[in-house]
């Protein structure tokens, strides 16, 4: 040993001090009890609530990259998009089981993020920024060209989907869909919650803390750094799956630069690195989005743009941020 | 003689047109506490950068435990026990110090890699880490985000960081830097207290620290090792004096 003996510790033991920040709490429970609330209270927003799920598992998988490694990325609809042509393409073909399609969608997803991480991890910052685009501006180019294959900007037709489990027809009220996204996310949750928590997802926070650092206390991080960009678009690519398999179509924008930017507005809004971010950020921007084009078509940019602005200023760690700070200042005087 | 825990074999870098390092030779036998000093500029950092990896040397050759490892990544460097501290700050500004001790050490035991499985699971990481931060006085403070944590205490959490890798050969760029001349008598305490079976480097200003922690002294000037002796023989060198005193009348 290089270091003397730690002193008498007793009852007390250091990993406590660990086991709070990845103790399950109560609001939590609370959080995904309120997701079965559209069931009894609001059965004709069960179509906008399956696109939340799917947004907010989108944004989740952006969340490990940007929030918690500290990398930023502008084009991770390329996996998205990817995901859902796969799923498509998958049960146009012939083979419209969901839970198989949704494999499939992933296995390609990560085979993307296999093939692209060998760039990804020789750039950094502004770089990076440009080369996640220019990838997905690619896709986006190619999926437009090869019109025969994807029906380019009319949107994949004729994608028709079985049963889910060979029980639950994908009906019009979008009950099996809000269900079968709600479990794929929620399950997708545990899985990458579980990351985060872990020794790896201590490593990518260390990653995002100091990079300059890492090689000093012996990490890899580059190899760090490719494994987390292939689970996240790993599951990038299960949320464009669960869009195509739910909506049984695929529209070009998938792919698209819009596409991208949303999403990394959503994750900003609810709040990065927080893990619920990803979901508050879904949930406020498509409802207000809902809300307001209903009154306003046009204008439903100029309210989000203002949206925006308002919490950058005010709130720098986004909406869960800010409800951190207020319940911190509120414990406090308590 | 046995193998030296660290050498260097005429290594030499140049920025453009400024030598930075020249033919530097050194040799640490194991559980050496060799200081290096010389003036501002004289490529001290540049050579513990070589040393480490963090800058390609473009000739000579670094042997650690007699094996050449001037080819290798530095992660790699620091997995066979070559570690190093920074002059200036270079820690996880929002990570907790027993967190960042607890990946320093996750790292070192091959564990870091590992996404399922939860880290307070890892009771002998987090045992280990939090042990390291009590022999370092940081125990009652380790909860805190580090960018919380006093200057003092950012300078033991580097030695912390380093610790934690189970160093064989330890390399402290100005362990003292920024600290008060009054405190830093406490902070070389922690560097005094180092197993002596780890091999130190330091590179420290002081010269009343260099002559009460360093059995060797390296000088380097101008990218070059002018001298090496004992704190004896460097306090009677001429040439030594010179560089020091006599920058004002040219040495």
């Amino acid at each position: 040993m290089s270091v003397t003996a730690a002193p008498a510790i007793g009852t007390f033991n250091p990993r406590d001090l660990l086991r709070a920040q990845v103790k399950w709490r109560h609001l939590e429970t609370l959080f995904w009890l309120a997701t079965l609330l559209p069931f009894l209270v609001a059965p004709s927003y069960l179509v906008l609530g399956s696109q939340i799920a799917i947004a907010a598992l989108f944004a989740l998988s952006l969340d490990l990259i940007v929030g918690y490694s500290g990398l930023v990325s502008l084009g991770h609809a390329a996996f998205f998009g990817f995901g859902a042509y796969t799923a498509g393409l998958l049960a146009k073909a012939g083979w419209g089981e969901p839970i198989t399609g949704l494999m499939a969608a992933a296995i390609a997803a990560m085979v993307l993020g296999y093939l692209t991480s060998f760039i990804i991890v020789r750039i950094s910052h502004f770089a990076l920024i440009m080369v996640t685009l220019g990838l997905c501006l690619l896709l986006y180019e190619v999926a437009n060209k090869a019109h025969w294959l994807t029906g380019g900007d009319d949107g994949l037709q004729g994608v028709r989907m079985w049963p889910l489990l060979d029980m639950f027809r994908f009906d019009l009220y979008g009950r099996t869909a809000y269900a079968y996204s709600l479990v794929v996310l929620f399950g997708s949750f545990l899985i990458l919650r579980r990351l985060i928590n872990s020794p790896f997802g201590l490593s990518l926070r260390g990653i995002r803390e100091n990079a300059r650092r890492m090689p000093a206390i012996g990490s890899p991080s580059s190899n760090r750094i490719r494994t987390v960009y292939i689970i996240s678009g790993t599951f990038a690519g299960i949320a464009g799956g669960l869009l195509a398999q739910t909506t049984e179509f695929v529209a070009l924008d998938a792919l698209s630069f819009q596409r991208s930017a949303e999403i990394l507005v959503m994750l900003v809004l609810g709040g990065a690195g927080r893990l619920y971010g990803g979901l508050v950020g879904a949930l406020i921007f498509i409802v207000a989005r809902d809300q307001l084009a209903d009154m306003n078509p046009q204008y439903w940019y100029f309210w989000l743009g203002l949206l925006l602005i308002a919490v950058i200023v005010f709130l720098p760690n986004g909406i869960l941020g800010g409800c951190a700070r207020l319940l911190a200042r509120w414990r406090r005087r308590a | 003689m046995s193998t030296p825990a660290l050498a260097t074999r005429a290594l030499d870098k140049n920025f453009a047109s400024l030598v930075v390092a020249r033919g530097i030779e050194i040799s640490l036998p194991k559980g050496a506490r060799h200081a290096l000093i010389g003036p501002n500029g004289a490529g001290k950092t540049t050579l513990i950068n070589l040393i480490t990896g963090m800058v390609r040397p473009d000739g000579g050759q670094i042997l650690l435990d007699g094996d050449d490892i001037t080819g290798l990544e530095p992660a790699a460097r620091v997995k066979r026990g070559l570690v190093r501290t920074f002059q200036i700050n270079t820690l996880f500004p929002n990570l907790s110090a027993l967190e960042a001790v607890t990946l320093a050490v996750c790292e070192r035991r091959g564990e870091a890699g590992t996404w399922w499985r939860s880290l307070p699971t890892y009771n002998a990481a987090i045992e280990e880490a939090y042990g390291i931060l009590a022999t370092l006085m940081l125990a009652a403070d380790c909860e805190r985000p580090t960018r919380q944590l006093a200057y003092g205490q950012q300078r033991l959490l580097e030695i912390a960081l380093a610790l934690a890798a189970r160093p064989k050969v330890l390399l402290l760029d100005e362990p003292a830097a920024g600290v008060p001349k009054d405190e830093s008598g406490e902070l070389f305490k922690a560097v005094a207290g180092i197993s002596s079976d780890i091999t130190v480097l330091f590179i420290e200003h002081d010269m009343e620290l260099v002559f009460r922690f360093a059995t060797r002294i390296i000088v380097m000037v101008s990218g070059a090792i002018l001298v090496e002796g004992t704190p004896a023989e460097i306090a009677a060198n001429q040439r030594v004096r010179d560089v020091y005193l006599g920058q004002a009348h040219h040495g």
